[in-house]
């Protein structure tokens, strides 16, 4: 990791240590911290990260953007950090300034669709939005007549249906009827819903990996304190075993994701075979490692693991349900297999070997 | 943190494109020479000899080491691309692999000057087969069981006992073995070991090839009767080889011959299904290839690690314990997605053949270099759980 990209973690590390404590919250049915947590995130500059300074935001690279996301999924943050620093990206690809305040991205499904209709309003539904009850602003991705359209749209001018989603953040449905947008400006060429997809499926990626590494902590710290059969239960070589798999999937979690970001950092155009392999393998991997990985966290936790008054499952909840956004694994695993199989078995091994 | 598991994302340097283009350009060569068959995975059966010293030839083994002693003074990354791709190919790699990643690094850190002089350029060259005896009858896993007795005699030992299950110990020209040399002490039962470099091929020495579960002969039982071997031949401290064993475990644990060993069958069923999958193949071949991918970039990293003088002990292991697992899933999961390729597909007899393969293969591959609970343990100390 280069300094400035550990200077620029280590200050969400302090605040999230500071103002976010998984403990305080979990007892907190309120959401007291929320208003205090957003507030030193936004005077560090974090939630627009990747918009630069003439677009209002603080304009911090990929990468250091990226090494957020990794401690604030470690932190299983609850605030639409992930989703604002996206839709600062998003409006940026257009050159489009960004607003203060909570934003979110639609559509976050690759099956959904805004259109961009004739008289340059918007139409559309889009499901499962991370946070949209939440937001100020969203930064929309539409398919017009002549191409796609990024825009950014007022959250008062849209319907929301509110909803829970697994991890216990809003996870809502918008739908726009013939909103008019605050500013809406062309997607660059090559740019569309799919990379958008990608780029949402990375951010995903890296907070999975973090909570998977946050899940191993605080298993092999309980492992080492609770004692049955009159010893330690981490001596119990089955416990050991079962902890051993879950390093082992969070380090795959881990090694693919920051992979991803690292190849998306460094990429001159996202719309190549290398940043398809890479960030569709991250949401694919990470995902199976959320699944293996929280079983396992609460198998080592036993009953104390399932009760709301443990932490555990602001972590094992939240990566179980990143999962589903911008796509799912089984989705990006048929596209993946789909390019795959249009590439042809000979080209299969050289487009691994590229990476 | 408790674990500070690091996997970062280190990229093969330019240099090392060059070099795999030479060496996929060497290898359709030797395929088009009919020196191996791509489609046939039991490349151990292929003793090669010639090709090991063409490879040689090349500058590709002992890639690493000094110059003086025949090697290249080339990075681990670029000898991660030189086993990777013949690895893939199905190359038979039978006769130089375990000098060249194995007991070449053994030597150039343990045996005295006359003998690296002597054996460490016929190794580059390809000349030298070495195999590995660690098993005995009643000692696997649970190395610091081992009994095979070296006794002190006039100018060097006498040993007496039997190594098992030792790969390629019918064609080696030499072993790198532990010895008892003294018994193990009540403070430290891994104490009394010592590692020895044995020259094969010589009376005193017996090689009963035993059968495999795939028809192969591979590995084999080697019975010692009042061998002799010399002062000089002793590789390190007497009775601390336990000394020697583990950080070394890193190069061995987490190369690519640690996922890509049943990596074949994928290839041959992304052919068997065509351009346009069905949806369960796709998936399939889609998780498959994410799975695949996140393998190298973990083995990768760790070869990255290496280069940059760490000891990656349990990051390594975790690459073997993820890695041999799924080359061991695999062909049951391709088998699982073969069952709905069409009856036409070209390659379909293949396919089937390499699937019988493999699946015989399968149950070996958590086993050799260290057994899946033997890393998972390894992993919980690092955890600090032991």
């Amino acid at each position: 990791m280069a300094e400035s990209e550990n200077i620029v973690a280590e200050t969400a590390e302090k605040i999230f240590a500071d103002l976010a404590d998984a403990q305080t919250i979990n007892h907190d049915k309120q959401g007291a911290w929320k208003a205090p947590l957003w507030q030193a995130l936004t005077e560090a500059g974090l939630p627009l990260s990747w918009v630069p300074d003439d677009l209002g935001g603080s304009g911090a690279s990929l990468a250091e953007g990226f090494s957020v996301l990794n401690v604030a999924g470690r932190h299983a943050i609850a605030v639409p950090l992930a989703e604002t620093m996206l839709a600062g990206w998003l409006l940026t690809q257009a050159k489009i300034a960004s607003p203060e305040g909570e934003m979110t991205v639609l559509p976050a499904s690759p099956k959904d669709r805004v259109t961009l209709n004739a008289g340059s309003s918007l139409s559309g539904r889009a499901r499962g939005v991370p946070f949209a009850k939440d937001a100020k602003h969203f930064a929309v991705l539409a398919t017009g007549k002549d191409g796609i359209s990024i825009a950014l749209v007022d959250a008062a001018k849209c319907r929301i249906e509110s909803s829970t989603g697994l991890g216990g953040d809003h996870n809502d449905t918008v739908t726009l009827d013939e909103v008019q947008p605050v500013t809406t400006k062309p997607a660059p060429k090559g740019f569309d819903q799919t990379t958008l997809m990608l780029m949402g499926g990375v951010v995903r990626s890296l907070q999975i990996a973090g909570a998977l590494e946050a899940m191993l902590d605080i298993s092999v710290r309980y492992s080492n304190e609770r004692v049955a059969f009159e010893k330690k239960i981490s001596k119990f070589q089955a416990v050991q075993h079962n902890l051993a798999r879950l390093a082992g999937e969070s380090a795959a979690a881990l090694a693919a994701a920051t992979s991803a970001a690292d190849t998306i950092a460094n990429a001159k155009s996202l719309d190549n075979d290398a940043v398809f392999l890479e960030a569709a393998a991250a949401k694919i991997r990470c995902s199976e490692a959320a699944e293996k990985g929280s079983g396992i966290a609460h198998q080592v936790h036993g009953a104390i693991g399932f009760t709301n008054e443990h932490i555990l499952h602001r972590y094992s909840l939240r990566a179980l349900a990143w999962r589903d956004d911008f796509g799912s694994e089984s989705y990006w695993a048929v596209e993946l297999g789909k390019l795959v199989a249009e590439r042809g078995a000979d080209e299969l091994w050289p487009l691994v070997a590229s990476r | 943190m408790t674990a500070a598991l690091r996997f970062d994302p280190i990229r093969l340097p330019e240099k090392c494109e060059q070099l795999r283009k030479e060496v996929r350009a060497f290898l359709a060569e030797e395929i088009a020479a009919g020196t191996f068959d791509p489609y046939a995975p039991n490349r151990e059966d292929n003793d090669a000899p010639e090709f090991s010293r063409r490879v040689g030839a090349k500058g590709w083994l002992g890639m690493t080491w000094p110059k003086k002693y025949g090697g290249q003074e080339r990075s681990f990354l670029e000898r991660y691309v030189v086993t990777e791709e013949m690895r893939v190919a199905n190359a038979p790699t039978r006769r130089f692999f375990v000098a060249d990643r194995q007991s070449g690094p053994v030597l150039l850190k343990y045996a005295p000057e006359h003998i690296k002089m002597d054996i460490l350029p016929r190794i580059c060259r390809g000349e030298v087969c070495f195999a590995i005896g660690m098993s005995e009858p009643n000692s696997g896993s649970d190395l610091f069981a081992a009994k095979t007795r070296a006794t002190k005699t006039d100018g060097g030992y006498l040993i007496n006992g039997t190594k098992i299950w030792t790969s390629s110990a019918h064609i080696a020209d030499y072993m790198i073995a532990i010895f008892r040399t003294s018994p193990p002490t009540k403070e430290n039962r891994r104490h009394g070991l010592t590692q020895f470099l044995v020259k094969m091929k010589q009376p005193g020495i017996q090689v009963n090839p035993i059968g495999q579960i795939t028809g192969q002969f591979e590995f084999n039982e080697v019975v010692f009767t009042d061998y002799f071997v010399p002062d000089d031949h002793v590789l390190g401290e007497v009775d601390g080889a336990w000394k020697q064993a583990t950080s070394e475990l890193a190069y061995e644990r987490s190369g690519p011959e640690r996922f890509l060993e049943t990596y074949y069958v994928l290839t041959e069923l992304v052919r068997a299904v065509g351009k346009n999958p069905d949806t369960r193949s796709a998936e399939g071949i889609g998780r498959l290839v994410a799975q695949v991918h996140t393998m190298r970039r973990m083995s990768v990293s760790v070869a990255g690690m290496l280069q940059a003088g760490k000891e990656p002990v349990v990051e390594a292991s975790i690459v073997k314990d993820i890695g041999t697992v799924w080359e061991q899933q695999l062909p049951h999961r391709v088998r699982d997605l073969a069952a709905f390729v069409e009856e036409t597909a070209t390659n379909r007899e293949t396919l089937e053949k390499q699937l019988d393969f493999a699946i015989k293969t399968a149950p070996k591959l958590t086993i050799q270099g260290g057994t899946t609970e033997v890393l998972r343990g390894i992993i919980a100390r690092g955890l600090g759980l032991r």
